[in-house]
């Protein structure tokens, strides 16, 4: 071994305890009392919120169809009247960096909101806890219960519990798969004991994932598998609202004495009854300051404020303040005011145009896809007609959910003439293709460009073609070029 | 079956993967073994610059469960399937057998479609507004390449849109040609015709057989040596589809057009490919192809 002293490190004046540990080591099961006030009230908003578009959205229908559904097999993706293909990926790296910036915006602003109040493991974590707290009693029932010997009471109550648990699981994994494959079909399957192997490996899968994640991984699953919770301590500040305890009102901290009013007015607003360590998901003390495993939840601050209620003293021992707020002693209206600093002002424009242009882009997305192919061995042919001619594959993929009529034409220099699959040659500007395609499907149409010898120089010049949707007016301009050898 | 040919390399795939997995198993135990001292604050003691203290969190104990697992994962993964060096693998998948079976699976899917094209006609089939998009489709994707998108070709590739076949235009003949391909083979024929003159002449009589522009003197001179190129072409320049002799006399120039032209192939003859297209497709896709190509010309 390196000797510690010849790496800069310094061994403290702290006496070691002759206690041994592990590396590795069984984590202690937390058992979160419950608790009530504002911020369990938004987050209960939020699992409400979240969960009736969750098992809700897959059941509403759109025409004739899911509305929304991700068909992988048929690689279509329906949102609502918007319809995706494998091309438009685009939108969902587009997605992708406008939930990384909110994460951003929201986390310079009040730290792990995502993760106190609507990410998925905090929500189905709530939901399991509250059917846990429903069947078993709250905190100390629990504790009791776990600890007690084998008994019928004990055993009749967890077997209720599991199985509450496991069937909304399922219910969960059900609606998952219901996103991929239509939600009404595979109910029908479902009653009928016919759903295919894969669709109850899914369905299983994530069930499982739902059961084992909500109902026993819980804290760990924040602590040692969300890589966000490791970085996003990056994206703090001092101004950043953290839950907070305010040591400078709290300490020293100690239980009332009932019968000495002299003692008790040396302690501060404290009365070390540690339900907040008691409420907490992630079983730490918010007292000992910000913890990475402060998963920002609130409930330490709406059990202190109760507290505080009932002691006289007012609220806010623990609350959302920020780091600069708790050394200066601002008052709430300066932090609200510090809100509004350059690192949020920037976050937040940034998401602001980003929002703007996918809205944008995705009102204007055309209903239908043109790609244009110039043939590269048939380079300026000699036409039978002893002209110049390339030749073109303009490829039109119809994402509207009817067939629907495309007009094509050439926009180009007007010695142009064009030859559209079977029709004949005509000047550009009198040249139309009208094709009708079915939805979903894609046709290519081949045309002949030509132009006289000697009307333009060697090389290559630009063309378009210009694609009109009859029925939706939406236009597209594809780019191509001529190119002449010879 | 790997790109790196010396047999050093497989041995170095192998040695990196298992090293790297049972390095990963001994660090694990290592790990284990070892116990720290911690203080009553959390800390084991050590502090670095001024107030950084090092802090006992160990691992949760299903997070070493996870690792055994996935070694085990990795292990079974690397004994079932090709991932060290040359070992083939137990369960002996390759990409190439995954991608055969899905090309069966697919093809096994449109069979349906196809058994009732195979049983249609080519000249009905040709009319079938379906089977042509399927035709369309297979020629665009693999036929374009030489004949272009619009099937008319260009210098060396045959335009398939008119009807001059050199192999027959038969949807018998047509449907030959894919399955087996096709050579053209024109000899150097300038020796045999003499003097640089000679070949002159002989290539004004053949523009004067299409009507194109030719100097009447050295076509009627060239008319006599023509009996060599007859054997092939026919006494009247018509051609042999018989052994892919072009005709001469329809004014189409598939290795170009002009005196010129006309000459150099004289000289250098021309062996020009078509290749077989049997082991591509299923015997019901040439059949669809061939009523596309067919009525290309047949409207």
């Amino acid at each position: 071994m390196i000797d510690a002293k010849s790496r800069g490190v310094k061994e403290t004046a702290i006496p070691l305890e002759q206690v041994v540990y592990s590396l590795y080591q069984s984590q202690d099961k937390i058992y979160p009392r419950s608790v009530s006030g504002i911020f369990n009230n938004w987050r209960w908003a939020m699992v409400w919120l979240t969960q009736l578009f969750f098992y809700g959205v897959p059941w509403l229908e759109w025409g004739q169809r899911q509305a929304m559904l991700f068909d992988i097999e048929a690689k279509r993706f329906y949102i609502f009247g918007l319809v995706f293909n494998p091309q438009d990926l685009i939108y969902l790296t587009f997605l992708l960096i406008l939930s990384a910036l909110a994460l951003f915006l929201f986390t310079a602003v009040a730290g792990r909101l995502w993760c106190g109040y609507t990410c998925p493991q905090t929500v189905y974590t709530e939901i399991f806890l509250w059917i846990e707290a429903k069947i078993e009693g709250d905190r100390a029932a629990r504790m009791r219960l776990d600890q007690s010997g084998a008994n019928v009471k004990k055993v009749s109550r967890k077997f209720f519990k599991h199985v509450v648990w496991i069937v909304f699981s399922l219910w969960t994994g059900f609606t998952f798969v219901g996103y991929f494959t239509p939600i009404r079909e595979l109910s029908a399957h479902l009653m009928q004991w016919s759903m295919g192997p894969w669709e109850m490996f899914w369905v299983g899968f994530y069930g499982f994932a739902t059961y084992g994640n909500a109902g026993f991984m819980r804290e760990q699953v924040c602590k040692y598998m969300c890589p966000y919770a490791r970085f996003q301590s990056a994206m703090f500040d001092d101004d950043t609202l953290i839950v907070t305890y305010d040591e400078a009102r709290g300490e020293p901290r100690g239980g009332r004495n009932k019968k000495s009013v002299e003692a008790n007015a040396k302690l501060g607003s404290c009365i070390d009854c540690s339900l907040c360590v008691q409420v907490c998901p992630t079983g730490i003390d918010i007292r000992e300051g910000l913890q990475y495993e402060c998963i920002g939840c609130g409930a330490c601050a709406d059990v202190c404020d109760t507290v505080m209620d009932k002691m006289g003293f007012a609220r806010g021992l623990i609350k959302y303040s920020t780091q600069n707020a708790m050394q200066q002693h601002w008052s709430r209206h300066q932090i609200l005011q510090r809100v509004l600093r350059p690192r949020v002002l920037i976050y937040s424009a940034i998401l602001g145009l980003l929002t703007l242009g996918l809205a944008i882009s995705l009102y204007v997305k055309p209903s239908f896809r043109v790609d244009v192919l110039r043939d590269r061995t048939v380079i300026s042919r000699i036409s039978q007609d002893n002209k110049l001619e390339n030749v073109y594959r303009i490829k039109i993929m119809n994402n509207a959910e009817v067939t629907q009529q495309y007009e094509v034409h050439v926009l180009a220099d007007a010695a142009f003439e064009a030859e559209f699959s079977e029709m004949k040659s005509l000047p550009i500007d009198r040249a139309r293709y009208v094709m009708d395609i079915k939805p979903g499907q894609e046709r290519s149409l081949v045309m002949e460009l030509k132009v006289a010898d000697g009307v333009l120089n060697r090389g290559s010049h630009p063309i378009a073609f210009q694609v009109k949707s009859l029925g939706t007016q939406e236009t597209t301009v594809e780019k191509s070029v001529f190119i002449i050898t010879q | 079956m790997s790109d790196f040919v010396h047999g050093f390399w497989p041995a170095f795939i192998t040695a990196i993967s298992l090293g790297g997995i049972f390095g990963c198993v001994l660090l694990l135990w290592f790990a284990s073994k070892v116990k720290v001292n911690v203080a009553d604050d959390g800390s084991n003691g050590h502090v670095w610059d001024e107030d950084l203290r090092e802090m006992n969190n160990p691992m949760p104990m299903w997070w070493v469960g996870l690792f055994i697992i996935t070694v085990i994962f990795g292990l079974s993964y690397l004994f079932l399937f090709p991932g060290l060096g040359t070992y083939a693998g137990k369960l002996g998948w390759t990409e190439i057998k995954e991608y055969e079976a899905e090309v069966a699976k697919t093809n096994a899917a449109i069979a349906p479609i196809y058994a009732k094209y195979a049983a249609t006609s080519v000249e009905d089939l040709a009319k079938n507004e379906e089977a042509k998009g399927i035709g369309q489709r297979l020629f665009l994707n693999n036929c374009a390449q030489c004949h272009g998108s619009d099937a008319r070709g260009s210098r060396g590739f045959p335009n398939l849109t008119d009807h001059d076949w050199l192999h027959g235009g038969s949807p018998e003949k047509i449907k030959e040609t894919i399955v087996n391909g096709r050579i053209g083979m024109m000899p150097p024929m300038a020796g045999a015709l003499g003097t640089e003159d000679d070949v002159k002449n002989v290539a004004n009589y053949v523009l004067s057989l299409s009507g194109s522009m030719y100097d009447s003197g050295r076509a009627g001179a060239g008319k006599a040596k023509f009996g060599v190129c007859a054997a092939c072409h026919g006494a009247d320049g018509k051609g042999n589809p018989m052994i892919g002799a072009p005709n001469l006399t329809d004014n189409i120039w598939l290795h170009g057009a002009g005196e010129a032209a006309i000459i150099k192939r004289i000289h250098e003859g021309k062996v020009n490919q078509m290749p077989a297209w049997q082991t591509k497709f299923t015997p019901e896709q040439i059949h669809v192809l061939t009523a596309y190509v067919w009525g290309l010309s047949n409207k």
